[in-house]
């Protein structure tokens, strides 16, 4: 038995030694990367809670004076409360508007269809900027510029195809002899898509409304480009804050900026007990 | 080459082995053991299936063996070299895989190819080597597929032929034939038989089929809970399995628990509520002790006269099925047996039943996991 | 005869419904119809709209936008100082990614948690990151302490990182990586892991199992990724504000067309900027996906 334990450790031993070198420079880049995220981070963090920091590796002093004067300089009372405004309706108009274009989608095959796919990706591929300044445009034509609606216009724009994309496989994953059955039992179609459908789709609808919801929050260019001064989310003020110079401390912009990640943070936190990072970015199956 | 069975005529030879021996072979996954300490000497050019239900164990031996699976314990050794330490690439066994895994960017010609090319064998000698096994699987007008484009039964010849091209010692098969309908499987199962005789090759197949193992195998391994149950060849298995475990795999559907009543140099005779027969002892069973009993279906007979009865059923489903009938019938104890008989029985009848006592097996009462592995092979095969 | 003639009548309408259901066609693309229409109404109109817009400049003709922005070589370098940037910062992306996701693709302890950390860098948005980086990487910035620290430059001469092309091409990185790691984590998941155990049976190490089964299986879904990441990057446009060098190094097109637009209200030539750039996008997503139909792109499942 000796023997035998002896040669397995020594198996074992072999296996470490020939995964090392790859497996070294890979973690090595890894833990490169995250300690550049972290620095990043951790210097904004350490900024909004420093009295100054010229130079060396520590703000000179603690504060937590810069919240409160972030909170009343940049009015983020104000700015929060439009913020999640925005973010919730978008939610809401997008998963209305999509769940049933994902459900046609993902059921019916008809002439056109390719079109009409066509027609869900553009907004996810075209960068934001591209069609956020047309769409700017015309909204100030129509006199929407600057508008809550407007804003909330512009955000379902690559909201509702991110919800048909998410909400697709979680359909096409549900037996279509289901529908058929509760037919057969006579069930109206009402009835088969409150009872059967809505049901079985509620995590889904979940995950693609929370996905939304961290995408509409973290969205800058469209809201950028289309919100005015009254319909700013926390990070289109973020950014009018810090590249607008001179009058703001550093400090206080950094502390808008972590009551910007901590929101985000638990957002995320929230996301993740219910969709897979990598639903963050794309598809879970293509 | 020790090879005396081909004919020089032959393209392709598997390279010949004396013996692969496995002492003691063990995989755990942390606290579970998915496969205890195992032993097996296999001969060169032998066919050998490990049989057992899923979840037995026998697919976790066959990647250990394969190298896709470190060991936990334990050895191989072939022909006197160790080669457990070897990673899968450098063991130079063929794998047949349950899905095939064929490779879908590349046709049939390269995936069969594909070892060779590893191996850095001259572009001619691929080119003979890969035609050849092309013919030997009769699949000379898809070589420019893509495995995509064919149908299961092709993929599984191209999966073959991948495996056979490289004259590999020994080729793996885990369950090939499990993902085609009933009438394919029996075609492939000849094509198999026909491969492993003309090629000579040493195969050890996973299955949780028994009439693919005991129609295939020169030896049987059936494992039980990642333990080996019996090792044995076919008919010693058919006919003398050594515990009701196997029996039920073997294809004795009826196993009663019953009581044996007294034990004699070989024959015993067992009793229950309204039941008693004698039968045959394999094991050592003690008079008193609690057996297991295993009757095929077809030697259950029904008695001329109530007198030499062994016990009496009540017929619940009868099946027609041509020559015979198929009959379920509940014993008086509540105890479903099953019998095949070419008498016209209707459902609700009264049947007295008869045993030989050379086709009664009787074994020691083992714990309850064997009644519940007794259901499987029915409904697998 | 009057049976008959029912039937008659009643024939065509019926049968149309059927036709139409045979193909598809049936009141179920009625729940399409929310969703088309909004993104109509709020894309493609916008696009056609702004589209009319850049033909219409207050000077120099139908074309007059077009020739005005390709005319100085101010704006038209954007496009290429917005290449410049989104090129390297796309193929190191993708570059990374392969290699560290196929040392991860198997499951490890922790793995859950190091994709989430991952994910965090990409819902910070590029706003909070070009705010960090400036801290981060700039002159008296951790980063450029430890430099010090470790002697790789002489103190008080930090390098010039932020207000500049490394500034923007970092945070192209920072918010990029992950996103392209993750897609790549997910393709090569997608690819059945009996493929590579094949191969290992046939003979082939660890090197040829990747350059002969997994890479080609991966090459189409990493050319999509390369797509992906460069869509963001090619619309980089906050951080070339913050971190970069807005006026110079890292005028990228997106600024040059949110400056016209609305900052000089030159909606014509702004918008022509943004069609010339959706253009320039398109191009390159079209030749990648040109190449990427030389490729195997079909199931990766493992059956075939």
């Amino acid at each position: 038995m000796a023997a035998i334990a002896q040669a397995a450790g020594a198996r074992r031993e072999r296996r470490a030694l020939r995964m090392r070198p790859g497996s070294w420079l890979v973690w090595a880049l890894v833990v490169f990367f995250l300690v550049n995220v972290l620095g990043v981070i951790g210097s904004v963090v350490l900024d909004s809670v420093g009295k100054t920091w010229f130079s060396g590796w520590t703000p000179t002093g603690y504060t937590t004076s810069n919240y409160s004067q972030a909170w009343d300089e940049f009015d983020l009372g104000q700015v929060m409360t439009v913020t999640f405004q925005i973010t919730l309706l978008v939610v809401g108009l997008s998963l209305l508007i999509g769940v049933p274009a994902s459900y046609a989608l993902a059921r019916r095959d008809f002439p056109g269809k390719r079109a009409v796919m066509l027609l869900f990706v553009l907004p996810i591929l075209v960068p934001p900027i591209a069609y956020g300044i047309p769409l700017a445009t015309m909204l100030y034509k129509v006199h929407l510029a600057g508008s809550f609606t407007g804003v909330v216009a512009a955000n379902l724009v690559p909201s509702v195809p991110f919800v048909v994309y998410t909400m697709t496989p979680f359909i096409e994953q549900i037996d279509p002899r289901l529908e058929q059955a509760a037919r057969m039992c006579g069930a109206p179609t009402r009835s088969v898509l409150g009872r059967i459908i809505a049901p079985l789709l509620l995590p889904g609808m979940l995950a693609a409304g929370i996905l939304v919801l961290v995408r509409t929050f973290g969205m800058f260019e469209l809201t950028f480009l289309t919100a005015g001064p009254t319909s700013q989310t926390l990070v289109v003020s973020l950014f009018s804050a810090a590249t607008s110079a001179g009058i703001r401390t550093a400090q206080n912009i950094d502390a808008m900026a972590v009551i910007y990640t901590g929101s985000m943070l638990v957002l995320l936190v929230i996301a993740l007990r219910f969709v897979n990072p990598t639903q963050l970015v794309a598809r879970s199956r293509d | 080459m020790t090879d005396t069975a081909q004919t020089p005529a032959k393209t392709l030879d598997a390279q010949r082995f004396n013996e692969l021996r496995l002492q003691g072979i063990s995989r755990a996954y942390g606290a579970h053991t998915a496969l205890h300490p195992l032993d097996l000497t296999v001969r060169g050019g032998e066919f050998i299936a490990l049989l057992g239900p899923s979840g037995c164990g026998k697919t976790t031996a066959l990647n250990s063996i394969a190298g896709l699976l470190p060991l936990t314990a334990g050895s191989i050794e072939l022909d006197g070299r160790r080669i457990d330490t070897l990673p899968p690439e450098k063991r130079g066994f063929g794998m047949v895989f349950q899905n095939y895994a064929l490779f879908p960017h590349l046709s049939v010609r390269r995936n069969i190819a594909f070892g060779l090319r590893m191996r850095k064998v001259s572009k001619a000698e691929t080119e003979r080597r890969v035609s050849a096994v092309l013919d030997l699987v009769r699949l000379n007008e898809h070589a420019h597929k893509l495995p995509g484009q064919l149908s299961g039964g092709q993929q599984q010849r191209v999966a073959i032929a991948r495996a056979i091209v490289l004259e590999p010692p020994l080729v793996l098969m885990d369950e090939p034939l499990s993902n085609l309908d009933a009438a394919l499987r029996l075609d492939m199962r000849a094509e198999i038989r026909r491969i492993h005789q003309e090629f000579g090759l040493t195969t050890l197949y996973v299955t949780h089929d028994q009439e693919e193992a005991l129609s295939l195998a020169d030896r049987l391994v059936v494992l039980n809970a990642g333990r080996v149950a019996q090792v044995g060849t076919p008919s010693e298995l058919y006919e003398s399995p050594r515990s009701a475990y196997v029996a039920a795999f073997m294809g004795y559907r009826n196993i009663l628990s019953l009581r044996a009543e007294s034990v004699d140099a070989g024959a015993a005779t067992v009793v229950g509520d309204g039941v008693k027969f004698a039968g045959t002892v394999s094991a050592a069973v003690t008079a008193g002790a609690s057996v297991q009993v295993a009757v095929r279906p077809e030697d259950l007979k029904i008695a001329a006269g109530e007198a030499d009865a062994a016990f009496e059923a009540v017929a619940e489903v009868v099946e027609y099925h041509g020559r015979e009938f198929q009959v379920d019938a509940l014993t008086r104890a509540g105890s479903r047996v099953h019998l095949r008989t070419p008498e016209r029985v209707a459902p609700g009848d009264r049947l007295s039943l008869t045993v030989d006592p050379r086709r009664a097996l009787v074994f020691a009462a083992e714990n309850a996991e064997a009644g519940g592995a007794a259901e499987d092979p029915g409904e697998a095969g | 005869m009057s049976a008959a003639t029912v039937t008659v009548a009643d024939a065509p309408k019926a049968a149309l419904r059927h036709r139409l259901a045979e193909r598809g066609v049936d009141r179920t693309l009625l729940l399409l119809l929310p969703g088309v229409i909004a993104m109509a109404a709020l894309f493609c109109y916008p696009f056609i709209y702004g589209l009319g817009l850049s033909f219409q400049p207050a000077k120099g003709g139908v074309f007059g936008a077009y020739s005005a922005f390709f005319g100085d070589s101010f704006s038209e370098g954007t496009i290429w100082t917005t290449l410049g940037l989104a090129i390297p910062a796309s193929l190191i992306n993708v570059g990374l990614s392969v290699p560290i996701s196929y040392r991860m693709r198997g499951d490890f302890r922790g793995k859950r948690l190091l994709l989430t950390l991952l994910v965090v860098p990409i819902t910070l948005g590029t706003v909070l990151t070009a705010e960090g980086i400036l801290e981060y990487f700039g002159p008296v910035g951790w980063f450029n302490l430890t430099l010090q620290k470790l002697g790789l430059v002489g103190a008080g001469h930090p390098i010039t990182l932020v207000n500049d092309y490394w500034g923007v091409l970092f945070s192209l990185i920072i918010s990029g990586f992950p996103f392209a790691f993750l897609l790549t984590h997910s393709y090569l998941s997608g690819i059945h892991p009996a493929l590579e155990k094949a191969a290992a049976t046939l003979g082939a190490g660890w090197w040829q199992r990747f350059r002969f089964v997994t890479f080609p299986l991966l090459l189409p879904g990493l050319l999509t990724t390369f797509c992906l990441t460069f869509v963001l990057a090619f619309s980089v446009f906050p951080s070339a504000i913050m971190v970069g060098d807005p006026d110079g190094r890292t005028h990228v097109i997106s600024i040059e067309a949110y400056e016209q637009a609305l900052q000089n209200f030159n909606y014509p030539q702004g918008c022509a900027d943004a069609m010339i750039m959706t253009a320039a996008m398109l191009l390159v997503i079209g030749l990648v996906m040109g190449v990427r139909r030389f490729f195997y792109t079909g199931s990766t499942g493992g059956k075939g």
